[in-house]
């Protein structure tokens, strides 16, 4: 089976890669507007939705009332309208780029997803090897440099869609995701300074930094969260900034902009900004997970490798490389699925930021104390490695 | 009068210029509507509970002894606010049991599509033949349905107790004489 997929044409392991992320991205996409709109209604004391069902599923005692509760079968409903409602082109737009825009905002997201590992394997020596479609030393830098191409479907989308909200959306996401962006990377560069270490080579790249997160001992087994709290406070941050999530929704910010810079779509197009969006904070959840809280470590202070060998003292099935990939991938997932949920609590938390505020905070707070944090660790890990 | 209080106005701490605690507060909060149980009254599988005093769907009533009660002296008719009552007046046979009541309606007809549950006809029965009870719902597909005639009323408004029994009273006084009461 692995024999027959490496022996193929590189182009067509790599058509299959596409795929395999249109396939697991759009449905979490899907799943993630579903969980929003629960979480959304149990914050508010509602059922949230819970009435769509497929008859033969509702036959099934138990297990179909229970899907049919958590709503499972509205993300199908509302993804067969999205596809099959009149996509309405407005006549005032200019079409080229108006529906160049969301298929824009499609590209980086799906794309950083392949420098992202998702988990890991043993092989036959116990080394942990990551599991990803493209594990590239590259791989900060990859996710940092393509995800921040996502503003210019937000700006085109605005423009093209000449009418005075959406523009004034569009120009709030460029101004916002500029200066959010700094921070950002500022607050990672000194987990990147604390994994290079000296003696070792030079990388980028997110199994390093898991690594790290996965040593013996306990500054080894510490996760980088508890490490440098302050680098994840500013990351998580930006991300929320970066990922025009509440508070920091201005892009879109509906009480005083409709819609922002989706006003003028609908259908389609519309669902695919959010797919966009959702995408976006997977993987940037994915990326904080990987930095900050461990990767497909299970908790602090112990690593796969101590869980498998746990197991395989059980089972030695444990130790099949299949069972530790779908291990490693659902306590990663698990992780992710968490912060996305705590993304979706503190929208119902957290009121909106004025657009001054917004600006406020990102230059006059955040970036002060990236510097400040990254001159701190530089100097801290400059005499720790020394 | 009590002499105005002039709050101060502090200067935020550091904490709170950083949001931080506030907002793991107001997570807190959130948290708690997240757990606690769900206000929503599911409609169709769960009803809501009618007070008394409810003004449904007006509907007519029978006496415990299943007489019609309503003589179609047609001042609901009157007094209805937007039309919407109907009423052809009948006479009831000299031989039937309840003879002595002489009329009853021929057709009685509400139309629920101009109704607007005021409860006017109900307030001004002479008879207390008419009640808007708990009904709340009412639904059909063509205008034709959704006028209750007769029949439908008696139906929807079943019997209801009765403190006077009026009209057996009044029987009661033709035979025996007036003194008994």
């Amino acid at each position: 089976m692995i024999e027959f997929y490496t022996n193929l044409h590189p182009v067509v392991q790599g058509v299959l890669k596409g795929l395999a992320v249109i396939m697991v991205i759009f449905p979490i996409g899907g799943a993630c507007s579903m969980a929003e709109r629960k979480v959304s209604a149990w914050i508010q004391g509602r059922p949230g939705p819970n009435r769509a069902i497929v008859p033969w599923i509702a036959w099934v005692p138990l297990v179909g009332p229970f899907l049919q509760r958590l709503g499972l079968f509205h993300v199908m409903a509302d993804g067969g309208k999205m596809l099959f409602k009149e996509d309405a082109l407005p006549g005032h737009v200019n079409k080229f780029y108006f529906v160049l825009a969301p298929i824009i905002a499609m590209i980086p997201a799906l794309t950083t997803v392949t420098a992202v590992p998702f988990g890991a394997y043993l092989d036959q020596a116990g080394k942990v090897i990551p599991l990803a479609l493209a594990n590239v030393d590259i791989g900060m830098l990859a996710v940092f440099a393509v995800s921040s191409l996502g503003v210019y479907s937000l700006i085109l989308a605005g423009w093209a869609s000449n009418s005075k909200y959406p523009f004034l959306g569009g120009v709030r996401a460029s101004a916002q995701l500029i200066s959010y962006e700094l921070s950002m990377t500022l607050s990672v560069v000194p987990v990147f300074l604390w994994v290079n270490a000296p003696g070792r080579e030079a990388t980028l790249g997110f199994a390093r930094v898991v690594e790290f997160q996965s040593q013996t001992g306990f500054l080894g087994g510490m996760w980088f969260v508890f490490l440098m709290p302050v680098s994840a406070f500013i990351f998580i941050t930006a991300l929320f900034a970066e990922t025009n999530r509440q508070p920091f929704d201005m892009p879109e910010s509906e009480a005083d902009l409709v819609g922002g810079f989706h006003t003028e779509y609908g259908a389609f197009k519309w669902g695919l900004f959010f797919v966009a969006e959702y995408a976006h904070m997977l993987i940037g959840s994915g990326v904080f997970t990987l930095l900050f809280l461990g990767g497909w470590n299970p908790l602090p202070w112990i690593p796969l490798a101590q869980v498998v060998e746990w197991l395989s003292a059980l089972t030695p099935l444990a130790a099949h490389p299949l069972f530790v990939g779908v291990l490693s991938i659902g306590i990663f997932l698990g992780k992710v699925i968490a912060l996305i949920f705590v993304f979706m609590w503190v929208r119902w938390t957290v009121p909106r930021f004025r657009y001054d505020q917004v600006m406020e905070i990102g230059w006059k707070k955040l970036l002060p104390l990236s510097i400040a944090n990254l001159i701190f660790y530089a100097v801290a890990i400059a005499l720790i490695q020394k | 009068m009590a002499t105005p209080v002039i709050v101060e106005r502090k200067p935020l701490t550091f904490a709170e210029r950083t949001y931080v605690p506030q907002i793991l507060s107001g997570l807190k909060t959130t948290w708690k509507h997240l757990v606690k149980p769900k206000d929503t009254l599911e409609y169709p599988e769960q009803r809501p509970a009618i007070p008394p005093g409810y003004r449904g769907v007006p509907t007519l009533v029978k006496d415990p002894h299943g007489r019609e009660k309503c003589v179609s002296c047609q001042l609901c008719e009157f007094v209805c606010p937007p039309k919407a009552i109907r009423i052809t007046p009948g006479e009831i046979a000299p031989d039937a049991p309840t003879g002595h009541v002489e009329k009853a309606p021929k057709e009685f007809e509400i139309d629920m599509l101009r109704c607007i549950y005021c409860g006017m006809c109900q307030e001004v029965c002479p008879e207390e033949a008419i009640f808007l009870q708990n009904q709340f719902s009412m639904t059909g597909y063509t205008r034709e349905e959704m006028v209750n005639n007769k029949a439908r009323l008696y139906e929807l408004g079943g019997t209801l107790p009765d403190q006077h029994f009026k009209w057996d009273k009044k029987k009661d006084a033709e035979v025996h004489g007036n003194d008994r009461h």
